[in-house]
C-alpha cells in the first residue's frame, strides 16, 4: 500500500529466486545475522586464550551474566549450562537480526523494479523481524524445544501424563486446556515480536518521512532499546517453560 | 459514511482501547511487584524474573491491537 511515497509492505519483497524458492529481504538478512554469528564465534573459540583479549572478553561476560540470569529460574547451575546453548542462542539471534535490521546505510541498498508509472524501490535488506514468517518459524521452534526437552528429561509418558491426565475430569479438562495453550505460545510469541519489530519499522518509516533530520535519533534509540528487551523477553520466556516443562508435575 | 472514514475511525478506536486496558494491567503488576520487593527486598531478584514475566504478557495483548490496527490501515 502506498501513499504520498511511503510503501510499507505486510509482506516481505523478494530479491531473488533460487529455481521458484523466492529469497526475500528478510530471508537475506537473517542469512547475515547467521554468517555474522558463526564468524565471530569462530574466532573467539579458534583462539581462546587464558588472559581473554577484548571479543573473548564480551562473550565471557556475556556468557557469565546469561548464566546468572538463567540460575534463579532453572533452580541449579547444572540446569542453567545444560539449557544455555538453546537460550543463549535465540537471544543473540533474535538481538543481531533487530540491530542488524535498523542499522543505519542497510535500508537504502537496494533496486528500482518495474517501469514507467510502476517502479517501486526494493531494499535489499529488512529487519528480519518484521516478516511474519521468520517470527513464526522462531515461535514453533521454541515451543517444539520446550515440550522436546520435557520429554527428554522426564520421559515421553510421564510427560504426556501432564496434558492427557485421566485420574478426574477436572485433571483431564486442565491438561486439554494446556495442550491447545501450547499453540496459544506459538501465536503469542511470533506475535509479540513481530508486532514490536514491524510497528518499529513503519515508525521509523513514518518518521523518516515526517522529520529526516534530527528528529528519528530518539526513535532510532527507541528501536536499539526495544530489539534488546524483546530479544530478551523471547529467550527469557522460552526458558521459563524450560523451567516448567522439566519440572515434576504437581 | 463511506468506507474510508469508518475505516479511520475503526483505527483510532483499535488503537486507543487496544492500550489503555494493557497499560492499566501493566501498572497493576508493577505496582504489586514493588510492593512485594519493598517487604521483602531479598527476594528481589525472583519477584523481579516474575514481574518481567507477567508484563511481556500483558504487553503482547497491547501489541495484538496494535497489529491489528496496522493491518487494518495499511492493507
Amino acid at each position: 500500500m502506498s501513499e504520498g511515497g511511503i510503501s510499507i509492505l505486510l509482506k516481505a519483497e523478494p530479491i531473488f529466486h533460487i529455481g521458484s524458492f523466492s529469497v526475500t529481504n528478510t530471508l537475506l538478512l537473517s542469512w547475515v545475522t547467521v554468517a555474522l554469528l558463526i564468524v565471530s564465534g569462530l574466532t573467539v573459540s579458534r583462539a581462546i586464550k587464558s588472559v581473554p583479549g577484548k571479543l573473548q572478553n564480551l562473550f565471557e561476560s556475556f556468557v557469565e551474566g546469561f548464566l546468572g540470569l538463567m540460575e534463579p529460574v532453572l533452580g541449579s547451575r547444572r540446569l542453567a549450562e545444560k539449557y544455555f546453548p538453546l537460550v543463549s542462542s535465540i537471544f543473540l539471534f533474535v538481538l543481531v537480526s533487530n540491530w542488524l535490521g535498523i542499522f543505519p546505510i542497510l535500508g537504502a541498498l537496494g533496486f528500482f523494479e518495474g517501469s514507467g508509472g510502476h517502479r517501486v524501490f526494493v531494499p535489499m535488506f529488512r529487519s528480519p523481524a518484521s516478516d511474519l514468517n521468520f517470527t513464526l518459524a522462531l515461535a514453533v521452534f521454541s515451543v517444539i524445544a520446550v515440550n522436546v526437552v520435557g520429554a527428554k528429561e522426564l520421559g515421553l509418558f510421564r510427560y504426556l501424563g501432564k496434558y492427557f491426565n485421566f485420574s478426574n475430569p477436572i485433571n483431564f479438562f486442565v491438561g486439554i486446556l494446556e495442550f491447545f495453550s501450547e499453540f496459544a505460545k506459538m501465536i503469542s510469541f511470533s506475535f509479540r515480536l513481530f508486532g514490536n519489530i514491524f510497528a518499529g519499522e513503519v515508525l521509523l518509516i513514518i518518521m523518516g518521512v515526517l522529520s529526516p533530520f534530527l528528529a528519528p535519533i530518539p526513535f532510532l534509540f527507541l528501536e536499539i532499546f526495544v530489539g534488546l528487551i524483546q530479544a530478551f523477553i523471547f529467550s527469557m520466556l522460552t526458558m521459563v517453560f524450560i523451567a516448567g516443562s522439566v519440572a515434576e508435575s504437581h | 459514511m463511506e468506507q474510508e472514514s469508518v475505516k479511520m475511525i475503526v483505527v483510532g478506536a483499535t488503537i486507543v482501547l487496544g492500550t489503555m486496558i494493557p497499560a492499566m494491567a501493566i501498572s497493576k503488576i508493577g505496582s504489586s511487584a514493588n510492593e512485594a520487593i519493598g517487604r521483602n527486598p531479598e527476594a528481589a531478584p525472583r519477584l523481579q524474573t516474575a514481574m518481567i514475566l507477567a508484563i511481556a504478557f500483558a504487553e503482547a495483548l497491547g501489541i495484538y491491537s496494535l497489529v491489528i490496527a496496522l493491518i487494518i490501515k495499511f492493507v
